[in-house]
């Protein structure tokens, strides 16, 4: 594992390696040089194997973390590349000539956060939510409660309870 | 006119898909014919309403319909898991005339199992429709009532009666098959009764229930009544 971080060391710019066990690391980099470094991954490490492409909405950094996982079969052994885009202006390099199911992925983050992959095919083909016309409903600026109560007719008289209180005063009743 | 340029925009709607598009094909003959799949595949007219006739022929034909409930298969949400093991030994709804049938031609009552995305929605309204009626809508779980622990998420519905009319309501999330034996049980009663007259309220307040299905399937693009 270091072997090889210390090999892409040298060819890449890398940040923020987090070592979360023996056979799992996360690398950051920088956005231009991330298709590269996962093309050298596959081509020369042996990393074949793509797990899952997911998004983290910073949106107080007003940026997009995008991580890619990718696994090395024969030698058991994990890499997710991190990697930080503009929330304003989300573009990423497509990854979809790598491996075909990267395509879908790229799909449902289109739809779900707004994230464009040029030239990634069916990118603008709804995934799940068909004729959908407001903001991407996985962005944290999205308020889904309001959109529910606007949208699906809420039912009268349903009551919710804040769960932390409800167990408080349930177990120890005479601390307030 | 007015009825043609409906027609006319429907063909033309943006999120029509490539096999319903208005188009003209060659036939073996070298004729050109034109194929407007909307109005040659579908028929858009409204449904209506079917008044008993006489008491005791509908008393007789709602005894005959309650005992032999063919359900179709179709499983919308976590619900659907709980269908197969009815239909096993142990809990074996054949004995109460309860069967799963494979289209909704043949069958005479839809489970809505569970949450039901807007997507799907529009997949269970198709399905509703094609069914003959007398037809019997079994809402099961929560969700169906009141959006269950889904009530706040963007993509699925919160009260199933504004969407189709329902007959019986199964609560629990999510109920167990004897839970749903029992709203069996119930829908029969009512059938028995002459209460359970879903197809005529859905042809009733069609306009409604067409107001409601249009306001949050935003892709309409299928005719008004499909059977």
């Amino acid at each position: 594992m270091q072997k090889i971080i210390d090999k892409l060391n040298t060819i890449f710019e890398i940040s923020d390696i987090i070592e979360d066990s023996s056979n799992f690391s996360f690398l950051t980099c920088k956005k231009e040089q991330a298709i590269s470094m996962i093309t050298h991954l596959r081509d020369i490490e042996g990393f074949s194997h793509f797990v899952i492409l997911s998004v983290v909405d910073w949106i107080e950094d007003e940026k997009f973390q995008l991580t890619y996982i990718l696994n090395n079969p024969d030698k058991k052994i994990d890499i997710a590349i991190r990697v930080f885009i503009d929330r304003n202006n989300p573009i990423m390099d497509s990854a979809h000539h790598l491996w075909q199911h990267v395509a879908t992925y790229q799909r449902e983050l289109k739809e779900m956060f707004g994230i464009e992959f040029p030239n990634s095919p069916r990118l603008n083909e709804s995934f799940i939510l068909e004729g959908w016309d407001n903001i991407p409903p996985m962005r944290r600026d999205f308020d889904t409660n309001k959109y529910s109560e606007e949208t699906f007719f809420p039912r009268e008289g349903r009551t919710t309870n804040d769960p932390s209180e409800y167990m408080k005063n349930k177990l120890y009743p005479d601390e307030k | 006119m007015s009825e043609n340029d409906n027609k006319k925009k429907n063909t033309e709607d943006r999120f029509l898909a490539e096999e319903n598009k208005q188009r003209i094909v060659i036939s073996p003959e070298g004729e050109e014919i034109t194929i407007n799949p909307l109005e040659d595949y579908f028929c858009d007219e409204r449904p209506e309403i079917v008044a008993p006739k006489n008491k005791v022929v509908e008393k007789f034909l709602n005894w005959a319909r309650a005992e032999s409930l063919w359900v179709l298969g179709f499983g919308t949400g976590c619900g659907s898991i709980e269908i197969p093991p009815l239909l096993t030994p142990r809990f074996d709804a054949f004995r109460f005339g309860v069967q799963m049938r494979p289209t909704p031609r043949q069958s005479s009552v839809i489970i809505i199992s569970g949450y039901l995305a807007v997507k799907t929605l529009k997949r269970v309204i198709r399905s509703y429709e094609q069914m003959q009626s007398p037809k019997y809508v079994i809402a099961l779980g929560s969700c169906t009532i009141n959006g269950g622990m889904y009530y706040d998420s963007y993509n699925t519905i919160n009260r199933l009666d504004y969407y189709i009319p329902v007959d019986t309501y199964v609560t629990g999330c999510m109920p167990r098959p004897e839970a749903l034996l029992a709203g069996f049980n119930h829908l029969k009663e009512r059938i028995k009764a002459g209460k359970a007259e879903g197809a005529n309220e859905y042809a009733e307040k069609f306009d409604w229930y067409k107001a409601n299905q249009k306001k949050i399937i935003k892709d309409w693009n299928m005719p008004d009544y499909n059977w």
